[in-house]
């Protein structure tokens, strides 16, 4: 079963897409929800923190895997 | 989380210097912060309906060339087009938004734009030559909002 609700392709985007993009899905969704975002950015790593801080969603896994980087975030 | 706020101040009308205020507005948006950028002198051209903004190396001895130009051979006309298009493409290529989409993305968030009257008198602008929704005002409707602004930018 996938753990997540909701997938945001950002793969290619560069700043400040991926975090606008994000936003924009999260908007569209239920408290409780998972976000999972897969982007190409390497900046996108700190931003997503960052955003997890500001914004009170939950970052619940950020990784890389085979080159691209895939967040988890729970929609607060 | 009571709402931030961020004032920027843009007064620059080149392609490059036009990304710094767009990029920064949407994301403090997507932040949640309130965001208004107040267009004063060159920076009006972000407001122009049509966007069709250029760079230049002139003048701008930071910017990475392809290769060594001296500087008369940057003077010549067809060079400033050059320059703009290749920088365009070379955005795309790298997946920087468009001006346009980041403008989009900021009217869609709600940063409220402000053409500097003052400036818009002085050039010869018309309203009509601007995009639907912005304000017009001077430097006191500019510190109404900026006294109270957490972060206060001008670039």
């Amino acid at each position: 079963m996938a753990d997540f609700d909701q997938e945001l392709d950002a793969t290619g985007l560069n700043c400040p897409l991926p975090i606008l993009r994000a936003k924009k899905s999260l908007a569209g969704m239920g408290a409780g929800q998972v976000l999972r975002i897969v982007a190409t950015d390497p900046g996108s790593v700190k931003d997503f923190e960052a955003f997890a801080k500001q914004t009170g969603n939950e970052l619940l896994e950020s990784k890389e895997e085979g080159g691209k980087f895939v967040f988890r975030m729970k929609k607060a | 989380m009571s709402e931030k706020k961020l004032a920027i101040i843009a007064t620059k009308g080149s392609l490059d210097w036009a990304y710094p205020p767009f990029i920064l507005a949407s994301t403090a948006a997507a932040l949640g912060y309130e965001v208004q950028i107040f267009c004063t002198f060159y920076g009006l051209q972000l407001l122009r309906k049509k966007l069709d903004l250029k760079m230049s190396s002139l003048g701008n001895p930071g910017m990475p060339m392809p290769m060594p130009m001296p500087v008369l051979l940057q003077a010549l006309p067809g060079m400033q087009s050059m320059m703009t298009s290749m920088m365009k493409q070379k955005m795309k290529s790298k997946g920087v938004a468009s001006l346009e989409e980041l403008r989009n993305l900021c009217i869609e968030a709600e940063v409220k734009l402000i053409a500097c009257q003052m400036t818009v008198d002085l050039f010869e602008f018309s309203n009509d030559e601007f995009i639907d929704g912005i304000e017009y005002g001077g430097a006191a409707t500019f510190f109404e909002f900026a006294g109270e602004s957490d972060i206060c930018l001008f670039i």
